[in-house]
């Protein structure tokens, strides 16, 4: 069954209605996806080349159980072997592909899982994306924090302990611009040793002005890497633009960030597709930028405020977790984050297996970690949230856990340089 | 055996085994000093000043050298800085270069390597620097000012041994410095090897950090160290010899 995405608000006018539907419904009224707008930098690279090709000739139904067990059974895992632990044939060899997971993660991690928080600090948004809470069309309570409210939140947060924080936005150039996301890195440089972004993309000169302003990981999620899929899910706005936005990592590096983080929206097409993508993206990526530090996410699809019947389809907890092993035998050297979309079962489960960073302390939501840290009533506007998140463990919580698993929590393992 | 001391920069240590960073707990640490004797304990500068590390640092025994590292650096340049932080922390003059560009297989830079050596050298640290086996770069370390050279075994986690045991005899041979194993050594067997090949002490953490009984496992390295470096100083007997002799002297021809 697919997910039905197209609710209309009664607060919309009668001529935005009319827009959406048309947008909704013909085609041609859409712009084309693979044509870059004016502005957006454009690379040479031929790693978008090397991905597809491989995605579009991954016919999974050929791999046989006896391909699953060879690639088990190899020193190095091939691309070919990778794809045979994405097909249907592993899912009965799923716990033989969690031991040597497991394995691998310890020569790499040891016992280590990290933790972060993300900072929504707006969450207005150009885009027409059908399955995303923040989207244009949808009646939410907008908000753009300020300065000193960027501030407080932070010292809530850093009060709590921690000291990664990934800042986040809404995808509205107009209204979170570069230079805003770039004062909020320099305030979260104060409180925090580590700086990640997850913002709409931005062009290389762009990547390293909020480089020097203090941040250093760049988070882009492709959301699927199926161009004709992505075309209907992605109907306005600048994110529209699908090969704009595969490039955004290169351009991240190349601006000079130390690390990038992927993914797909699992659920949005053909997981098994959208998770080899996912995972031969950061291949590729990683022999030109031998240097950059490397990860993957693996969201899967959630409900958002007024669609409570959004879900990730096929993508149960089972391929969920084949799809992290195969990602962790295939790249035992890259992080993976496992997001609080999971839940707290799922969550402590995987970490013993293949994820190394985990995220505590959650609001998805814009300027309220303080009523929901300290359990405060606010008189603060807050904005409304992103989607809504199942594991809402704090960060001792998340820390003790952690403890109790046998495994060392870490809160920083990074140097600004 | 008494008067055998592992002497780094004008320093003079007793024990031959150094903690490697990487797969911290306290734990760990406790038994590296307490079973495993360890008189220098690295620390990853980029994991210090944090909650976590005030706690590593207050419980680092007196009498323990700290030895910062400078993981996270990508050339010589950020390394340089890294051990500046170090020392302004507090963690003396001891430092340990590792300088990676590859975050797939964690090569250290050679070259960016010999870079930081020669300006920390001169600036007065206590240098060791983490390196690829060769002959040439360990050379140009000496020549930097470098207080010993640490070559890896093989690559760093893996516990695969001394896979680069030949470039690290031709280190050993040639190389004036204490020549000081890092990184891939699995197993107490593994260190014992690197000793006897006469390797002046041995850096693990992934070894000990992974083991099922921590304690234990540090004593077995205590001992496999100890039994490599007697076995070094007394001299291999000839089964144990490089090259083979034949039982009949092969110049006996010229007394017949």
């Amino acid at each position: 069954m697919e997910n039905q995405f197209f609710v209309d608000s009664e607060h919309l006018s009668p001529e935005a209605l009319a827009k959406k539907h048309e947008i909704e419904n013909n085609p041609s009224s859409r712009k084309n996806h693979m044509e870059y707008l004016p502005g957006m930098e454009i690379i040479e690279s031929d790693v978008c080349k090397n991905v597809i090709e491989q995605m579009d000739s991954f016919d999974y139904s050929k791999y046989t159980e006896k391909d699953v067990k060879a690639a088990l059974r190899h020193d190095k895992c091939t691309i070919e072997d990778f794809k045979a632990l994405l097909s249907p044939a592993a899912e009965p060899l799923l716990e033989q592909m969690a031991e040597k997971a497991r394995l691998e993660t310890s020569k790499h991690f040891g016992n280590t899982v990290y933790l972060f928080t993300p900072l929504y600090i707006a969450n207005y948004c150009e885009n027409y994306c059908v399955y995303c809470g923040f989207n244009c069309y949808n009646h939410i309570k907008r908000m753009k924090l300020s300065m000193e409210q960027i501030e407080k939140e932070m010292k809530v947060i850093a009060d709590s302990g921690m000291e990664e924080i990934l800042i986040l936005t809404g995808e509205s150039r107009s209204q979170s611009n570069v230079n805003y996301i770039g004062e909020a890195c320099k305030l979260a440089r104060k409180y925090f040793r580590m700086v990640g972004l997850e913002i709409y993309p931005v062009n290389t000169d762009e990547y390293k002005y909020l480089h020097d302003c203090g941040a250093d990981y760049v988070t882009v999620f492709q959301e699927t890497y199926d161009k004709a899929k992505y075309e209907k899910l992605h109907l306005l706005g600048h994110k529209r633009v699908w090969p704009y936005r595969f490039d955004a990592q290169e351009r991240a590096l190349m601006g000079g960030m130390r690390g990038v983080a992927f993914s797909a929206l699992l659920g949005l097409s053909d997981f098994r597709k959208d998770a080899l993508a996912s995972a031969l993206h950061v291949y590729y990526l990683q022999r030109k930028y031998p240097q950059a530090e490397m990860s993957l996410s693996c969201p899967r699809l959630r409900p958002i405020i007024n669609n409570d019947k959004i879900s990730p389809l096929d993508v149960h907890e089972t391929e969920l977790c084949q799809i992290l092993c195969a990602y962790r035998i295939f790249l035992p050297f890259v992080g993976i984050t496992v997001s609080s979309r999971e839940s707290a079962r799922f969550r402590n489960g995987i970490v013993k297996i293949a994820a190394t960073k985990v995220s505590a302390g959650v609001s998805t939501g814009i300027g309220d970690h303080e009523s929901k840290y300290t359990g405060k009533e606010s008189d603060n506007v807050q904005g409304d949230e992103q989607f809504e998140i199942d594991d809402n463990r704090s960060l001792d919580k998340m820390y003790k856990d952690i403890e109790d698993e046998g495994l060392q929590p870490v809160l920083n393992d990074y140097l600004y340089v | 055996m008494n008067n055998d001391k592992l002497i780094i920069g004008g320093h003079e240590f007793n024990s031959r085994f150094i903690l490697g960073s990487g797969k911290y707990s306290m734990k760990l640490i406790d038994a590296a000093v307490k079973d495993a004797g360890a008189e220098i304990i690295t620390l990853a500068v980029r994991r210090a000043n944090t909650k976590d590390a005030e706690n590593i640092l207050d419980y680092i025994p007196k009498g323990v050298t700290l030895l910062p590292n400078t993981s996270g650096a990508r050339n010589a340049e950020e390394a340089v800085r890294i051990a500046r932080l170090a020392r302004e922390l507090g963690c003396g003059d001891f430092v340990k270069i590792e300088i990676m560009r590859d975050s797939k297989y964690l090569l250290p830079d050679n070259e960016e390597t010999v870079k930081a050596t020669d300006i920390l050298a001169n600036d007065g640290f206590v240098v060791m620097p983490y390196m690829y086996p060769d002959l040439n770069v360990a050379r140009d370390l000496v020549n930097a000012g470098a207080a010993s050279v640490m070559p890896l075994a093989s690559p760093i986690g893996s516990n695969k041994g001394l896979a680069t045991k030949e470039f690290i005899q031709i280190l050993i041979d040639e190389i004036d410095l204490p020549i000081i194993v890092d990184a891939g050594i699995g197993k107490p067997s593994q260190a014992c090897e690197a000793m006897e090949m006469g390797a002046a002490a041995i850096m693990a953490n992934t070894a000990l950090a992974t083991a099922g009984n921590l304690s234990l496992m540090a004593s077995a390295f205590k001992n496999a160290i100890e039994a490599g470096r007697c076995a070094y100083l007394s001299g291999l007997g000839r089964v144990l010899t490089r090259g083979a002799s034949a039982s009949d002297p092969l110049t006996g021809f010229l007394r017949d």
